[in-house]
């Protein structure tokens, strides 16, 4: 640091920073709030697929995974993953 | 019975690779049995920086498929003792990794070791997500900067909801968050987040920061992790993250702008 900016004010006018924080907090909240209003339906979803899946081939329910997607605000994809048990 | 570690981000290139080498050879010095599993498949790097780039033989993906077994692609460290290095393949078959496949070799590698830390690739795909799949600890490192932080938060969601913990429904992974790069002088400016920004914004607790350090650039030079270097800052702010990571308390170092006296400031130093 030279002799100059020692005399310079050392803080500039505005701390991005700040605004960063901010920011992240705003969007952050947002993504966690569509993140967790999973519809408390899942759970029973899962099963009665899991049911369905059942009376034609024999899984166990680790093996079948459903996962609800938000990919934005009107765009929920449901994605259902079966390992079908080999021959 | 092994307890399974991802170091994870989202983000590409915040210092995933330079922490999981810090820390599973930190974990070794520590007198822990610990294996570092690259699951980076098909861009390979913490060989080089573990600095045993030229003694890979057989990789992840081949003890996967069968084509060797374990004790054939496992690289002894030869610095540290209880170390060792499995390197991912070079293939470019993304789905190389299967569930079943790495639920395998982390069941036989858990037999014998402590802990099992999973260099997880950048973004928030497949090879991401199976590398999260299965831990107990996840150590989130993050920036000091807009888009590393929020892809932490995006993580962290994966953690809890993409987990095997969580489809079982067992006791949530153990976050850790991890702040690398940072910059106190540029914190107190005013123009760089601050730890305390970080850690409120994420509400994930703090394992360590670990200070911006040209120390990092020459220990991937020379292929030795950081954490060997135990002069540097770099390497002693791993020590402590590794030490917090085993449940001790210690005192977060190089997060303060060192002050200086009034002629150092005036006249440089
Ligand atoms: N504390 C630090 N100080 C300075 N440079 C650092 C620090 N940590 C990491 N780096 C540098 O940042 C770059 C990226 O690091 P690294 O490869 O560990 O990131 P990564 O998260 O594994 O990347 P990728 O997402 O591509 O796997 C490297 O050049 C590394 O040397
Ligand atoms: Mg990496």
């Amino acid at each position: 640091m030279s002799l100059l900016d020692y005399f310079r004010t050392s803080k500039p006018d505005v701390q991005s920073a700040n605004l960063a924080k901010d920011r992240l907090q705003i969007i952050v909240a947002h993504e966690r709030s569509l993140r967790n209003n999973t519809p408390d339906y899942l759970p029973q979803l899962k099963l009665d697929i899991l049911e369905v899946i059942k009376k034609y081939v024999a899984v166990t329910s680790d093996q079948v995974s459903v996962q609800l997607d938000q990919r934005d605000n009107n765009l929920s994809v449901l994605e259902l993953n079966v390992t079908l048990p080999e021959e | 019975m092994a307890e399974i570690i991802v170091v994870t981000s989202g983000k590409g290139g915040v210092g995933k690779t330079t922490t999981s080498a810090a820390i599973a050879t930190g974990l070794a010095l520590r007198g822990k049995r610990t294996v570092v599993i690259d699951f980076d498949i098909g861009l390979r790097n913490l060989d080089l920086i573990m600095g045993c780039e030229r003694r890979v033989v057989y990789d992840f993906v081949n003890v996967i498929n069968g084509e060797a077994n374990l004790s054939q692609a496992l690289i002894k460290d030869k610095r540290v003792a209880n170390l060792y290095i499995l390197p991912a393949s070079q293939t470019r078959d993304k789905d190389a990794l299967t569930k079943e496949g790495v639920g395998k070799v982390l069941d036989q590698l858990a037999e014998n070791h402590d802990y099992i830390v999973c260099d997880s690739p950048a973004g928030i795909e497949a090879g991401a997500m199976m590398a999260l799949y299965f831990a107990d600890i996840a150590v989130i490192t993050t920036n000091p900067e807009v888009s590393s932080v929020r892809d932490s938060d995006r993580i962290i969601g994966m953690l809890q909801s993409r987990s095997r913990r969580a489809e079982l429904g067992l006791e949530p992974i153990k976050e850790h968050l991890l702040i690398t790069r940072y910059v106190p002088e540029r914190v107190e400016r005013g123009d760089m987040l601050s730890v305390e920004s970080i850690t409120e914004i994420l509400a994930v607790p703090l394992a360590g920061v670990i200070p911006e350090s040209g120390a990092v650039l020459k220990a991937s030079n020379c292929g030795q992790p950081v954490i060997l270097d135990t002069e540097s800052d770099a390497g002693q702010a791993y020590a402590d993250t590794v030490a917090r990571i085993l449940g001790e308390e210690r005192e977060f170092r190089f997060v303060n702008v060192e002050k200086k006296g009034f002629l150092s400031r005036i006249f440089g130093g």
